[in-house]
């Protein structure tokens, strides 16, 4: 089971790799992480998405605690959380198929961002399910290259308190 | 008050209240020692390798309680330290490790002497530090000996450029420590105490199962206490050896592969276990699915990534155990708890006297166990400390010796490092200057770091190393014998090479040999008399076992060796457990 972990972290150096190779160190592969600061310059945000049971997630959970630079740590609920990904899709695109390639991207709500002589570059956001639901239809055309940035992930509001 | 951050470091020092320094000195670290050399109070031991001084600073922490301090060059004075690192991290000793690195311009550049240390050490540093502004000392120096010696201790590493050791700051203490991701749980959660109260007040056949958590926090007089309320029986693990008087009618010795039978079969009857800075070692658990299959579990750790790792826990408590056991007590006290462990008091001494540790005598050959007999009986009116190096002779102490204090057993248990026993012998030493301090060794180990023998004859610390000399690397052996169709590859050591009374005098320390029963006591005694530090070469039957043995991954209560009995459900007296049982 997929479990999307939102950990506040002091901003120092080091800290990262103290978080990742706990995870290697465990045995867990890390599907998606993504880092940014927060508000605070001082503390910085790593939405981790990591697929593992209940038992083994508790264990990894409590020894990310122990951390000295990790300051909070939440196992977010997938039913309320609100997660987004954004994804870069470079797609062959001879001028004839643009078209197409266009109004798929006009459904999911992307947006074109380059246009080359034989490909399109497209800017997706949204939640895992609808990047794969979109990429799916892109593979037809041919995906040259894609990046994306990892899951960031925020409980609802509904829970604060 | 402008100075160098390497005198800062020395300020840092005496403001932590630090007596001794184990450390080796060269290129980078050389600020440093040059602030070490006029340090008022702070004496500085030179040993003879990074590895002798780690451990020598992980055996005065475990004897005195205060934090070990070491510092080191970069490099491979740095690398040296990694297994004395690992093996305070898997123990929970507190150490403040300090490594001289590389100027921070060439950082990265695998400048001469260069190594990632702190990038080595994540995995078996509690934390560690790089210093890259020489204004951060005081405030590192001081989290460094904080994180170290608080909630569930270990070791902190601070990695300092020569540059920065240079650079100058102007030194303040801090009076606030800036760690929001720190704040480790001390007292126990009320519900939870008052749970494990009420289970203790109910329950017929309890026991106490206690590990170095009650050493780290010093709760042994809680224990006792505790133990003593409601008659409660105890066995302490490997790391716990001296939390309870190991001749109290209450204690029960100690658990796992190498423990007692009556150890092993009371934690497979119980029907409460109490865990006590414990973590469910497998060396204890053996087959984890046949570990006190009818109890109930309450564990008590200060750190709660332990409860629940190994063994499913009915009633966890996170807290540090000395403040936990003495609420739980007062719980007790409050609901006026009666003692009712009479007829399993009974069920235990029953065991206890059908299945003693046992070997067989011999006039002509030494045998092991009697050597770590007679090391007891002749220091049984002193106050002793004892270490030990690693695989038989570790086991022999185990089952042989018998604390009366608790710091002082000292040995390296979740690790398994030979050559520990002598360096933190010395670090033991300088930490208790009037205690007796006795290494039992074998002659695989002691190999591994007899160049602190130079250490202990310098500085004149009298340490007596007793080596069980088989001429093998017993415990390998032992397995070889039994699980490898003795096949004995690679474990094989003349016994006479090195020569290990003539060794001990080209230190200048005192060297003895045994080799009959009868030389054995003024061999013992002539060393342990001896002045300075000693050598005692015992040789002692080379293929003898430790047993009883719990095979790898077999159920604790079938074990093999000793005195013959099956597993527990076989074993019990019909009579007594019914009383039990009723």
């Amino acid at each position: 089971m997929n479990h999307t972990l939102s950990v506040l972290v002091e901003n120092k150096p080091g800290v990262l790799t103290r978080v990742a190779s706990l995870f290697a160190r465990r045995g867990f592969n890390i599907d998606s992480l993504a880092v940014g600061t927060t508000d605070d310059p001082t503390l910085s945000r790593m939405t981790i998405v990591v697929s593992a049971e209940d038992t083994p997630i508790e264990q990894i959970t409590k020894q990310l605690h122990k951390l000295i630079n990790v300051i909070k740590i939440q196992d977010l609920d997938p039913k309320d959380m609100i997660d987004r990904e954004l994804v870069l899709y470079k797609i062959n695109a001879a001028p004839e198929r643009r078209h197409e390639i266009i109004e798929i991207a006009n459904v999911f709500r992307a947006k074109i961002v380059d246009v080359g002589r034989n490909s399109l570059t497209i800017e997706a956001t949204g939640t895992t399910d609808k990047l794969a639901a979109m990429e799916d239809l892109l593979r037809a055309y041919g995906i040259k290259e894609l990046a994306r940035t990892g899951k960031i992930a925020l409980a609802r509001g509904s829970r604060d308190s | 008050m402008r100075m160098s951050a390497a005198e800062a470091l020395v300020k840092s020092l005496q403001a932590e209240g630090t007596e001794v320094v184990f450390g080796y000195p060269g290129g980078v670290v050389l600020p440093i020692f040059d602030a070490l050399y006029e340090a008022e109070g702070v004496r500085t031991i030179l040993t003879r390798h990074e590895q002798g001084a780690t451990h020598a600073a992980d055996g005065y922490a475990r004897v005195t309680g205060k934090p070990g301090v070491v510092i080191v060059t970069s490099g491979p004075g740095a690398a040296n330290t990694v297994t004395g690192i690992a093996n305070a991290y898997m123990d929970s000793v507190p150490l403040v490790v300090v490594t001289g690195q590389v100027a921070t311009h060439v950082l990265g550049t695998d400048a001469f002497q260069e190594t990632d240390i702190t990038g080595i050490t994540i995995p078996i540093t509690k934390h560690n530090y790089l210093l890259d502004d020489p204004a951060d000392l005081p405030d590192v120096m001081a989290e460094a000996f904080h994180i170290a010696t608080t909630g569930r201790p270990g070791p902190v590493l601070v990695d300092i450029p020569v540059d920065i050791a240079r650079g100058e700051l102007t030194y303040k203490r801090p009076e606030r420590l800036n760690l929001p991701g720190y704040k480790p749980t001390v007292k126990g959660h009320a519900k939870q105490i008052h749970q494990a109260a009420t289970l203790i007040a109910r329950a017929r056949k309890p026991l106490l199962y206690v590990g170095g958590g009650v050493l780290a926090s010093e709760g042994w007089r809680e224990l006792k206490e505790l133990a003593e309320l409601m008659q409660l029986p105890v066995v302490t693990t490997l790391m716990g050896k001296g939390a309870f008087p190991e001749d109290h009618h209450l204690f029960v010795g100690m658990p796992g592969m190498h423990g007692g039978k009556f150890t092993n079969y009371a934690i497979t009857e119980t029907d409460l276990l109490l865990g006590v800075g414990v973590r469910f070692d497998d060396r204890v658990t053996g087959k984890l699915a046949a570990f006190a299959t009818k109890a109930k579990v309450v564990h008590i750790d200060v750190d709660p990534a332990e409860i629940g790792k190994n063994r499913s826990v009915d009633v966890p408590i996170v807290g540090d155990a000395r403040t936990v056991l003495a609420a739980i007590t007062a719980e007790l006290r409050k609901m006026n708890a009666e003692p009712r462990t009479d007829a399993w008091m009974r069920v235990i001494d029953d065991w206890r006297a059908r299945y003693p540790f046992h070997y067989h005598p011999s006039t002509d050959t030494i045998m092991p166990e009697y050597a770590v007999e007679r090391v007891r009986e002749l220091t049984a009116d002193r106050p002793t400390v004892f270490t030990t190096e690693v695989g038989q002779n570790q086991m022999w102490s185990c089952q042989y010796l018998r604390l009366r204090e608790p710091r002082t057993w000292v040995s390296s248990g979740g690790l398994g490092t030979m050559g520990f026993g002598l360096p933190a012998a010395i670090g033991a030493q300088l930490g208790r200057p009037d205690h007796l301090v006795i290494d039992i060794a074998g002659d695989g180990s002691i190999q591994m770091n007899s160049q602190e023998l130079a250490t202990a004859a310098i500085n004149g610390l009298p340490v007596k190393v007793v080596i069980l000399n088989n001429g093998y690397l017993g415990m390998v052996r032992q397995w070889q014998e039994l699980f490898y169709e003795k096949r004995y590859s690679s474990s094989t050591l003349p016994q006479d090479c090195p020569d290990f009374v003539k060794l001990a005098e080209a230190y200048g320390a005192f060297g003895v040999r045994a080799t009959r029963p009868e030389e054995l006591d003024a061999a013992l005694t002539a060393a342990f008399d001896h002045d300075g530090p000693a050598v005692v070469d015992v040789r002692v039957e080379r293929e003898e076992n430790v047993f009883p043995m719990v095979a790898p991954g077999g159920s604790i209560d079938e074990m093999l060796g000793g005195i013959p009995g099956g597993p527990v459900s076989e074993m019990l007296d019909g009579e007594l457990l019914e009383e039990v049982w009723e």
